[in-house]
């Protein structure tokens, strides 16, 4: 052991992981060295470059693994080490796929500490145990998850801001995505949408709390969308939603009301009940599979737009920041979440996105291999 | 039967095979006038203001003066009269029968002054045509919210017993709360198809502050799309058999166990249909209906919680179609609600709930008769009261004619206010015993009032003896009164809180409806004329004693006049077996000190003190009770410098003396005796009414002027004789001031229970500590 040079104790050995594993998807972040030296990449044992080979020259993984390329970090500099930072999901499901191959691959030899969030860190903790040989080290969701967003945040995407925001969101065509800075980000509402959604509110790196919760999240919208459209997989049910007109589905307060509602400033476009045009068997026999994705979308987001805009409220925080796999190539609801905050708060709350949506988690987790290494 | 359950649950087409019977579901059309209508998704509410023609019984003394008195003649003349009283009417029937129940009205309307209807609701617009066609009214529409607020409003002042908190596992699943006097401000929850939120500052102050589109609609809509079941409470029914946990994601399901750190147990539900997400298993529609019941109760209730907390507001009532009496949402959203306040906000909902808007309508209509400026009652003959919806709760299955729900508020003659003297007026509850609680009890008087219905129809047609058709009513009013026990059987929670009180005011509503305005009056009147031949009698004896002894005497006296009574039955039997049943003879029966509770030594105590200033006495039966019990105890406050106010009912129930009948005989008492005479002209003996015709007492609902002479005259002292007003009613009541309550328990099974015999006597002088501090 010995003091590199940038102040980590010693060397940490190879790989490292990160891992979250939640309700539906398991996160994985992979830190590949790009700076191996010829003499280091002698001693390296096999089993090593075989796992480093396998994750970086492949983008998908059995049927359902998927790297996401498009957001790995380059050129990051990790605990006096550069490289790159990867991106891998899969299903929670396939989880005892990947013990098996963690055994196959005889990870358990490589003497390096496997960080895991997520609820599933505890529910697959004896399994790692007896099928692979493998101690998880179980970390905090919510403390990885903060750790993480605010890394990555501080490091960049590439050169490139990693926050964002929409600015005009109250009008369709002029609504575009601005990059920002999270420079100042404290005091924060923290949504993170995944099966189910948890609001925090985050007053300092270590200080936070979990204000509420709801399990009307992206589980929610996929498990409807498949039992009422017969569709699979979240990007199906996205693609689904893109195409679908959620106001054959729902019923408008015009519906109701035949145009606003001046009464109590509700405008005539606004949804007064969700599916409420269901209740008619005409109009069950007259919509699309496309307008019940779509309204399926509408309906749980504005429900988390809703109480986020709440809580913020309550909470006195005006930067509402939303992350979670159900963002994910999902520009639908950061939409009309943007919108959402901006129209009910009367231009008082903003709604802030950030790139690497559903990943912080597993992020944080990495982090927490790295500071282990640092502390004697 | 089974084509009228087709003809409901088929479709939403006209039904118009009904025929209505005209006395009982529109009632009082003739005079009916100031019509509004709240069309709902599935159910029509019709408001109407309307006057009944009721026969009240009237004493008036004959000329003394001008007439020789002698043995024969009656001490005063009762005379019944016709009386004219407001009365409202809300009836509530399935959509289907509109065009029907319109077509009735359109008949029976005989006033033509009406010229527009008010009308609120979603379906105003669909029916606005058939409706000005059918009853040539123009209709006038009127906004929604404001309807249901002004309607809530209206009940929250009016029905004493109309809120309650829903415990599923609970003893009684309905706990009704006391009402607080000062309703505001309050958060209402509407769940209609969507959710409004709406927070109620005052009387014409509210706002939406808040609401939600995942509503009773999204619960039907998407239930329709997942179950393929079209009907809402079919929809119920499914999701009360279902499981949810096979379709929702639990915390368990994602942490093996639970979130220890987070305090999220592990049957969370951490995504509702989180399982679902996979093409590989079929779900029942149970567990589907389960799960989006589930989901959508969790949301409002947490929705509600995030603005209860954000506007400080710790009542939060919940209503709409969602809601409307079935048991499975208000268990759902209940549940939700103490999740997400850890039980620091209750969910209250409404008995009448189903009536807000179209109460709020008429009241809109009504302005110029200025409804609210009156305090307005619950009228138990002509309210269907709460009925549940849950076919295990009812198993008395609606009659064809039962579909129609009614609500009649009769207008009371004066403005009902809190008696100044109670403690804590937010925490009163005048009943001892809640009979929808303590189900021995409930058994024994629902029986009890049964045996007593022979007696009572025999006493109602012998008070009509010159009328033929009197047997006819009292039949009548023995079906109507059975069939309300009936209903109270399987549903304790009907009219708010089963108590003595209710049943006993419940048959004298009744008695009303079918023209028994007073079936006692000349039984009353008889014994009034034998006591008041006694009264010089027993002042002369009383005179004879010694201080002491007169103390006790006159004590002895009030309470052998308590056992005089025709409202307990084991009273009445002996009275009508026996009717020479004197006052010696009554004394007799008493028990002997100690009495059953016995504070009659720190009474003399305190009479051998400083008199009170003034005493207000709730007075109770006619006859030796008054004349010879209550006067002469009385007479010796007075004669302490204490001023007395006596306080009776203003209306008739069973014997007890009326504030039209203690007039009377009051004056004869003066005539007879000269201090009486003097104080009544001094102006230090009162006679009140106190507002009520009930034989029990609701000290907070008592006649403004009441209230008013106590405030004036310093009251200090508060008397309350009798088994209804002291036992039955107000033995817990706490008062700011020095208090005697006394009676004798001609009940066995009451005796039983308060561990003494029949003729038991409780003698409770109570003084409260903040007083007692001074002594």
């Amino acid at each position: 052991m010995f003091l590199n040079t940038t102040g980590c104790l010693w060397i940490l050995s190879f790989p490292w992981f990160g891992m979250d594993i939640g309700g539906t998807l398991v996160k994985l972040v992979y830190f590949e060295p790009k700076d191996i030296t010829a003499e280091e990449e002698q001693e390296e044992v096999e089993s090593l470059k075989s796992i480093r080979r396998y994750l970086t020259s492949n983008v998908a993984y059995g049927k359902t693994g998927v790297r996401d390329v498009h957001l790995e970090l380059r050129e990051l500099s990790m605990c006096g080490r550069t490289g790159t930072l990867h991106f891998i999901r899969f299903p929670t499901a396939a989880m005892h796929r990947f013990i098996q191959m963690g055994r196959d691959k005889n990870f358990s030899s490589l003497h390096t500490t496997l960080c895991a969030t997520g609820g599933g860190a505890y529910k697959f903790e004896s399994d790692f145990r007896t099928t692979a040989d493998l101690e998880l080290v179980k970390l905090d969701e919510l403390d990885c998850l903060i750790h993480g967003l605010l890394y990555v945040d501080s490091v960049g995407f590439n050169g490139h801001p990693e926050c964002y925001y929409f600015e005009n969101p109250s009008d369709t065509q002029a609504c575009v995505k601005q990059p920002c800075s999270l420079a100042h980000p404290f005091p924060m509402l923290l949504v993170n949408i995944g099966s189910g959604v948890s609001v925090l509110a985050v007053y300092s790196k270590d200080n936070y709390k979990r204000v509420t919760g709801t399990s009307l999240g992206g589980g929610t919208f996929l498990g409807l969308c498949c039992l009422l459209t017969g569709c699979e997989t979240f990007e199906e049910a996205l693609e689904m939603a893109s195409k679908g007109d959620s106001t054959k589905v729902d019923k408008l307060v015009r519906d109701i009301y035949g145009g606003d509602y001046q009464r109590f400033g509700l405008q005539g476009s606004a949804v007064a009940s969700s599916f409420g045009h269901m209740m008619s068997k005409e109009r069950r026999d007259s919509i699309s599979r496309e307008d019940l994705a779509r309204a399926t979308l509408v309906t749980i987001t504005n429900n988390i737009g809703s109480i986020a805009r709440m809580c913020a409220v309550n909470e006195k925080i005006e930067r509402v920041v939303f992350v979670g796999n159900f963002l994910r190539i999902n520009t639908v609801s950061t939409k009309l979440l943007a919108y959402a905050m901006d129209f009910w708060s009367k231009g008082q709350l903003r709604a802030l996105f950030l790139e690497h949506e559903g990943y912080f988690g597993a992020v944080g987790a990495l982090l927490e291999l790295l500071k282990a290494s640092e502390d004697p | 039967m089974a084509t009228y359950v087709e003809a409901v649950r088929g479709s939403h087409s006209m039904d118009k095979s009904i025929t209505l019977p005209p006395d009982e579901i529109f009632r009082n059309l003739e005079n009916a006038k100031r019509f509004a209508i709240d069309i709902g998704g599935s159910l029509t509410k019709l408001a109407y203001y309307s006057t009944v023609q009721h026969k009240v019984a009237k004493v008036r003394s004959f000329d003394h003066a001008a007439k020789q008195e002698s043995d024969g003649e009656p001490l005063y003349e009762i005379s019944v009269q016709e009386e004219i009283t407001a009365r409202l009417h809300f009836i509530k029937f399935e959509n289907t029968y509109i065009e029907t129940c319109l077509d009735f009205i359109k008949d029976h309307l005989v006033n033509t002054e009406t010229k527009v209807i008010k009308a609120t609701g979603g379906g105003a617009y669909k029916f606005k045509d058939l409706i000005e066609k059918k009853l040539k009214l123009k209709v006038d529409k009127e906004d929604e919210m404001s309807c249901l607020i002004k309607g809530c409003n209206f009940v929250l002042k009016n029905i004493p017993h109309e809120v309650f908190v829903y415990a599923k596992h609970g003893d009684s699943e309905f706990r009704f709360q006391n009402t607080h006097p000062d309703i505001f401000p309050y958060l209402l929850v509407n769940i209609g198809s969507g959710v409004s939120i709406v927070k109620v500052e005052a009387e014409d102050r509210f706002e939406r502050i808040g609401g939600s589109s995942i509503g009773g609609g999204t619960f039907w809509g998407l239930g329709a799309l997942l179950t393929k079941t079209k009907r809402f409470d079919e929809l119920l029914q499914l999701a009360s058999r279902g499981q949810h946990t096979s379709v929702d994601m639990l915390v368990k399901d994602i942490y093996g166990g639970a979130y220890g750190c987070l305090g999220l147990t592990g049957d969370l539900i951490a995504s509702s249909f989180g399982k679902s997400a996979t093409a590989e298993k079929e779900f029942s529609k149970e567990d589907m209906a389960k799960s989006l019941l589930h989901m959508i109760s969790n949301d409002i209730g947490q929705l509600a919680c995030l603005y209860a907390r954000l506007h400080n507001l710790s009542r939060v009532y919940f209503g709409g179609f969602f809601i409307r009496g079935h048991p499975v949402t208000m268990h759902t959203i209940t549940y939700s609600i103490n999740y997400f306040t850890k039980g620091e906000v209750q969910a209250l909902f409404l008995r009448h709930e189903g009536y807000l808007g179209a109460i709020g309508a008429f009241l809109k209509g009504a302005e110029e008769d200025n409804p609210n400026q009156y305090c307005w009652g619950e009228n138990y003959a002509g309210s269907s009261g709460l009925l549940s919806v849950s076919p295990e709760l009812n198993p008395m299955q609606r009659e064809r004619s039962g579909t129609f729900d009614m609500l009649e508020m009769d207008r009371l003659e004066r403005q009902l206010v809190n008696l100044p003297l109670l403690q804590d007026s937010s925490s009163y509850i005048p009943d001892t015993v809640d009979l929808t609680e303590d189900t021995l009890a409930r058994e024994y008087w629902l029986c009890c009032f049964e045996e007593a219905l022979d007696g009572v129809v025999k006493r109602a047609i012998a008070s009509q003896k010159d009328q033929p058709e009197a047997a006819e009513r009292a039949e009548k009013f023995r079906q109507k009164y059975r069939d309300k026990l009936q209903t109270l059987r399987h549903q304790p929670f009907a009219y708010g809180s089963l108590t003595v009180r209710s049943l006993l005011d419940t048959r004298e509503h009744c008695l009303n409806e079918f023209n028994f305005p007073d079936p006692y009056s000349k039984i009353k009147q008889k014994e009034n004329d034998l006591a008041l031949k006694s009264y010089q009698r027993v002042l002369k004896t009383l005179e004879e004693l010694s201080w002491e002894q007169r103390q006790i005497a006159l004590v002895r006296g009030l309470l052998a006049g308590n056992v005089f009574d025709w409202g307990a039955k084991a009273v009445s039997d002996v009275l009508e077996s026996d009717p020479e049943f004197g006052f010696e003879k009554a004394k007799q029966q008493l028990q002997e000190r100690p009495w059953l509770v016995d504070t009659y030594n720190q009474w003399i105590e305190r009479l051998k003190g400083p008199p009170h200033k003034c005493a207000l006495f709730f007075v109770d039966n006619s006859g030796m009770d008054i004349i010879l019990g209550v006067f002469p105890f009385v007479r010796e406050l007075l004669s302490r410098g204490t001023e007395v106010v006596l306080a009776s009912n203003s209306g008739p129930a069973l014997n007890d003396v009326t504030n039209g009948e203690l007039q009377i005989l009051t004056e004869r008492i003066a005539a007879m005796d000269p201090a009486i005479q003097a104080s009544l002209s001094e102006d230090r003996l009162t006679l009140v009414q106190s507002g009520s015709s009930s034989p029990c007492l609701d000290l907070s609902r008592l006649d403004k002027v009441l209230a008013t002479v106590v405030r004036e005259r310093g009251t200090d002292l508060v008397v309350i004789e009798g088994m209804g007003r002291a036992i039955h009613t107000n033995y817990y009541a706490a008062l700011s001031c020095e208090s005697l309550k006394l009676a004798v328990i001609k009940n066995s099974w009451l005796a039983d229970r308060l561990g003494g015999k029949i003729f038991s006597v409780v003698f409770k002088y109570e003084v409260p500590s903040i007083i007692q501090g001074h002594h």
